[in-house]
């Protein structure tokens, strides 16, 4: 039995998870800097500890709606590396991390939206809410392409 | 690849580079025995290092080049220039091993048998004074390794003329062969204890993170240098640690303001000092004295001069001048390319030289110093300059420019031309330069990193090349503009100046058809709104109200980038963007400003792109400008293109072309009589007709002037156009009929000058004041022109009103003291120069004329009148 630790996460109402070897850190993204022209998923670039590091709008990539500012709430980014440059994944809130089997992961349900089906590896049923977990390379190698496409 | 295969690539190719420029010294003065023992010890490190790793081919090259070194050292030969040849021939026949050896990982295969040869020859003696060619055809005889006897430990003088027993190798010597022990021996008496720092070569491998093909540290020669090799990763991850470090400590110091008195102020200092200096400590590892990218220009310089039977002398200056790493690798090739083009079009043969009274060796200055921010490298040769003529006729041969251009051209803008692409002057190919694609490349590899060339030239006393090149790629000096609430850095490099302007300001962005342009001194600048290169959405009032303007200039594109705001000129550290960013043009990378918050870089060369289209624009406008600049300059000197034409009667009538927009000849029966007089449906709108003095037609074909001012279109119905003609226009006043300003004699026969304005306020009302209504507004500023001649009445009061002034006409002095008396005030007064006014009441009075005239303001110079008017309405508000 192979356990793997994930990281849960929410992004609109949907709970994810990321394998927590996947995860360099945990931040708050502030000041952001937003880049005009870059595609919308790029939510803009900030400074991490020295490093820049280009924010990803998770909500935007997965075709939810932009957040509302009046929620409150503060937004965190899952700091990632690809292709050894530095992404951070603005999510809406950081859960728990949670030890899984992997023998217990389910195939993506066939009727999946292709958006959602291409970020996901698997399925978990947790007690009370299913756990989607990300796959964060396709996550990231996908951030533009819906532009392109809309583009054609 | 083997970690030990591509150390030892590194090392030798290092020292190869030593070497030719070591050798081309000792040529020089072969009495010098450091270059020559230094140049023994490097070739003999090589011979090592390849037999311990076991490349044979390698090793045999340089054991030859050895053995004839070792005679040269010993004494027993004399340094010729064909030795020498022959030695330099067998670096690079090494350097080309090498390169396959980098890419294939195993020696190429064949032999060397000829180069060996000829090296064992020369070690024999048979090369004295031979001349090298002659010397590449000897017949290569068979080398002496191949009929060597098997090993007989026993008796080492056995074989006579095979060279002695060596135990250590347990075989015979080769011919020039020294024994280990012998060699030993010779180490220990020679300097240099670097020596030995390519033969642990394993060691070293272990001691590094991993190879640094690119490295060149040309410190080696210096005897007892203390270098090690970082590798480049390492440093630029100490770059970014310091920068982390910087701003932690501006955060710090921040803290520190806002709390008066606290313990912590005096270490902080300390912290701030230290981590200054470490700032600049570590910047300084990326720099590298320029010295490393001249090594191989000497040898450049040598072959070259022996090819093209010269005498050129390099002389360089400034080797210590240090560079950012990266810049220096990008500037080697260029500057070897010019090189080799001052040898071969710059300096001139010895008999010329001689005939021109010139000593007999040419010069080449090399010279690398630190100007400001950049760095200039000069390279300069004594030769004959360049041949303006021969540009001048080429550039026309290859279609660069026209003959018209040509004639206008300073020679300064001839030279330049060499920058031009595919363009190359050298009357014959030669294989040293003059491949057509000379200095046109060199000029796109200089502004590739953001600098700039340019030259010199003295017929008959040489050419000079000015290279101005910024010190480093990582840290640019950057102008940090405000849009909306975003914050760009522009690389100063690329600015040229800064333009407030807005109404009121000295400058006022224009409007052409909707593109946007500056007027600045003599000429129009292209203006082009960041927000719009950006797509961001910014209140269109913006633009009209003030702005600064960023004036820039990218490669022969100058134009003017709108902003909201300029905030300051900072030193920032370029970082990479990632790559989904990098793919937008209008960004060259990211930056962390001293407050934390990350900006985009902008890229001079991605916003030019945008700016090609309204510079295509602008251009156009700007050619119908001068046209009817042209048009007016004739009217100045009352050389006037007017148009004939018959309206009423046999006379021909007339009025200046300039006025006319367009000519048409309409079908009349489309002519519809309104309340308000005849119309036509024209260009999708009605167009009021007035008849200049026949009937206007209702069936067949019915010429008109269009007019337009504004969004005002009058048609004038004429019975037929004549003709156009350019004549002097000599008005003879005195005629009062309503609609004629007067007559003149044109092509012999008398003509009615027609007042245009006449027939068209006849027809459109709304004539008159057409472009005021569109914007008119309270503040307009009230224009009085005093103007007795109804040529430039009609002329000046339309140009005025146009430029959206409110323009009142007095025939003379008396008539607007009359005005004045009156009650109406105005704030600036447009006279004649011959006739002068005063007391005109805080206005301020312009004086114009008719003539080119010093004192007073071209009536034919619509600029300068604008301008004049402009500039009295701002002192008058200043007063």
């Amino acid at each position: 039995m192979s356990m793997r630790e994930y990281v849960t996460f929410r992004i609109g109402e949907q709970l994810f998870g990321l394998s927590v070897t996947e995860i360099h850190d945990v931040f708050r993204p502030t000041r952001m800097t937003p880049v005009p022209l870059s595609q919308s998923e790029i939510a803009g670039v900030l400074n991490l500890r020295g490093r820049i590091v280009t924010a990803i709008d998770a909500r935007s990539r997965l075709g939810l709606p932009v957040r509302e500012k009046t929620d409150g709430k503060q937004s965190l980014a899952i700091g990632v590396e690809y292709g050894g440059e530095s992404f951070g994944m603005v999510v809406d809130e950081i859960g728990e991390v949670v030890r899984l089997d992997d023998a217990l992961m389910e195939q993506n349900p066939v009727n999946l939206d292709t958006t959602w089906s291409g970020v996901s590896r698997g399925v978990y049923r947790l007690d009370n809410r299913l756990l989607v977990i990300m796959d964060i390379d396709q996550m990231l190698a996908g951030v533009g392409a819906g532009d392109a496409a809309a583009a054609a | 690849m083997d970690d030990l295969l591509s150390e030892f690539l590194t090392e030798t190719a290092e020292s190869l580079d030593v070497i030719d420029v070591e050798l081309v010294r000792f040529e020089n003065s072969p009495g010098d025995k450091a270059t020559l023992n230094n140049i023994f010890r490097l070739v003999h490190t090589i011979k090592g290092t390849c037999g311990f790793i076991g490349l044979p081919r390698l090793e045999s090259i340089a054991h030859a080049g050895e053995t004839l070194l070792g005679k040269f050292r010993d004494g027993a030969l004399p340094v010729t220039g064909a030795a020498v040849t022959l030695v330099l021939a067998s670096i690079d026949r090494i350097k080309a091993i090498l390169a396959h050896l980098a890419a294939e990982q195993v020696e190429p295969p064949g032999d060397d048998r000829d180069l060996i040869a000829q090296l064992e020859l020369a070690a024999e003696g048979g090369l004295i004074g031979a001349p090298i060619q002659a010397n590449t055809q000897a017949p290569a005889p068979q080398p002496v390794i191949e009929v060597a006897p098997p090993p007989e430990p026993e008796i080492p003088e056995a074989a006579e003329g095979q060279g002695k027993w060596d135990a250590d190798q347990g075989r015979f010597l080769r011919p020039g062969e020294v024994s280990l022990a012998d060699l030993e021996a010779a180490f220990n008496s020679t300097e240099g204890p670097e020596a030995v720092e390519a033969k642990p070569a394993a060691a070293a491998v272990a001691a590094l993170a991993s190879p640094i093909p690119e490295h060149d540290d040309d410190k080696k020669n210096a005897l007892g240098s203390s270098t090690i090799r970082v590798n480049v990763d390492v440093l630029e991850s100490l770059m970014t640690m310091v920068s982390e470090l910087v701003l932690t400590r501006n955060q710090l110091l921040q803290i520190l303001r806002n709390s008066a008195d606290s313990e912590f102020k005096a270490p902080l200092q300390r912290l701030s000092g230290v981590t200054a200096e470490l700032q600049e400590a570590v910047m300084k590892t990326r720099m590298q004295p320029i010295g490393s990218a001249w090594k191989k220009l000497p040898r450049i310089v040598r072959d070259a001069s022996n090819d093209l039977r010269k005498k050129i002398d390099l002389v360089m200056d400034g080797e210590a001048t240090e560079l950012d790493r990266q810049v220096l690798e990008l500037i080697k090739d260029p500057l070897t390319h010019m090189i080799r083009n001052s040898c071969d079009h710059g300096v001139e043969t010895p008999e010329i030289r001689a005939a021109a009274g010139k000593s007999e060796n040419g010069t080449i200055k090399l010279k690398a110093y630190h100007e400001g921010g950049p760095i200039i490298i000069e390279v300069s040769d004594d030769g004959a300059g360049l041949n303006t003529d021969r540009i001048r006729q080429k550039a026309i041969e290859k279609g660069v420019i026209d003959i018209a251009e040509s004639m206008a051209m300073t020679d300064a803008q001839v030279h330049r031309l060499i920058f031009a692409p595919g363009f190359s002057t050298a009357a014959k190919v030669t294989n040293i330069s003059g491949r057509g694609v000379g200095m046109d490349v060199v000029k796109t590899n200089v502004e590739l990193i953001g600098g700039t060339i340019d030259l010199r030239s003295r017929h008959g006393s040489g050419t000079t090349f000015i290279i101005k090149i910024p010190l480093t790629l990582a840290i640019i000096s950057a102008l940090i503009v405000g849009v909306d609430d975003h914050r760009f850095a522009l690389p100063q490099l690329s600015v040229v100046e800064l333009v407030r302007a807005g109404t009121r300001f000295e400058h006022k962005i224009e409007l052409i058809n909707a593109t946007r342009v500056l007027r600045l001194r003599d000429r129009l600048l292209p203006l082009l709104a960041l927000s719009d290169v950006l797509g961001l959405m910014v209140d269109d009032d913006a633009g009209n109200r003030s702005a600064c303007i960023v004036v820039m200039q990218v490669g022969e594109t100058r134009f003017g980038l709108i902003v909201d705001e300029v905030f300051d000129t900072e030193e920032i550290v370029v970082k990479p963007l990632a790559k989904r960013l990098g793919a937008m043009s209008e960004y060259s990378g990211a930056t962390i400003l001293g407050d934390g918050s990350v900006i985009m870089i902008l890229d001079p060369n991605g916003i030019s792109r945008s700016v090609a289209n309204v510079e295509r624009n602008v251009n156009r406008l700007l050619d119908e400008q001068s046209r009817a600049a042209a048009a007016l300059a004739q009217a100045a000197d009352q050389k006037v293109s007017l148009l004939l034409f018959s309206a009423g009667g046999t006379e021909p009538r007339a009025c200046p072309l300039s006025l006319v927009t367009r000519l048409e000849d309409l079908d009349a029966s489309t002519i519809e009589m309104t309340s308000r007089g005849p119309v036509v449906q024209y260009r999708g709108r009605l167009m009021p007709l007035a008849p200049a003095g026949g009937m206007i037609r209702r069936e067949g074909r019915q010429p008109v002037l269009v007019f337009s001012q504004g969004s005002v279109v009058v048609g004038l119905a004429v019975d037929a156009i004549l003709d156009i003609v350019e004549e002097n226009l000599e008005i003879q006043l005195g005629d009062q009929t309503p609609g004629v300003l007067g007559t003149a004699v044109l092509k012999g026969k008398s003509t009615e000058i027609v007042d245009v304005g006449h027939f068209l306020s006849q027809a459109e009302p709304a004539w008159a004041t057409a472009a005021l209504k569109a914007d008119a507004r309270a503040d307009r500023k009230r224009i009085l022109l005093i103007e007795s001649h109804p040529f430039f009445r009609n002329l000046l009061a339309p140009m005025v009103t146009a430029a959206g002034y409110d323009v009142t006409v007095a025939e003379g002095p008396d008539e607007a003291r009359a005005r004045m008396a009156a009650g109406a005030k105005f704030d600036v007064v447009l006279t004649d120069a011959d006739t002068p006014i005063e007391d005109v009441a805080g206005a301020r009075v312009i004086p114009l004329s008719s003539r080119r005239d010093a004192e007073a303001v071209p009536k034919s110079d619509r600029y300068a009148l604008l301008d004049a008017i402009q500039r009295a309405l701002r002192s008058g508000e200043a007063a």
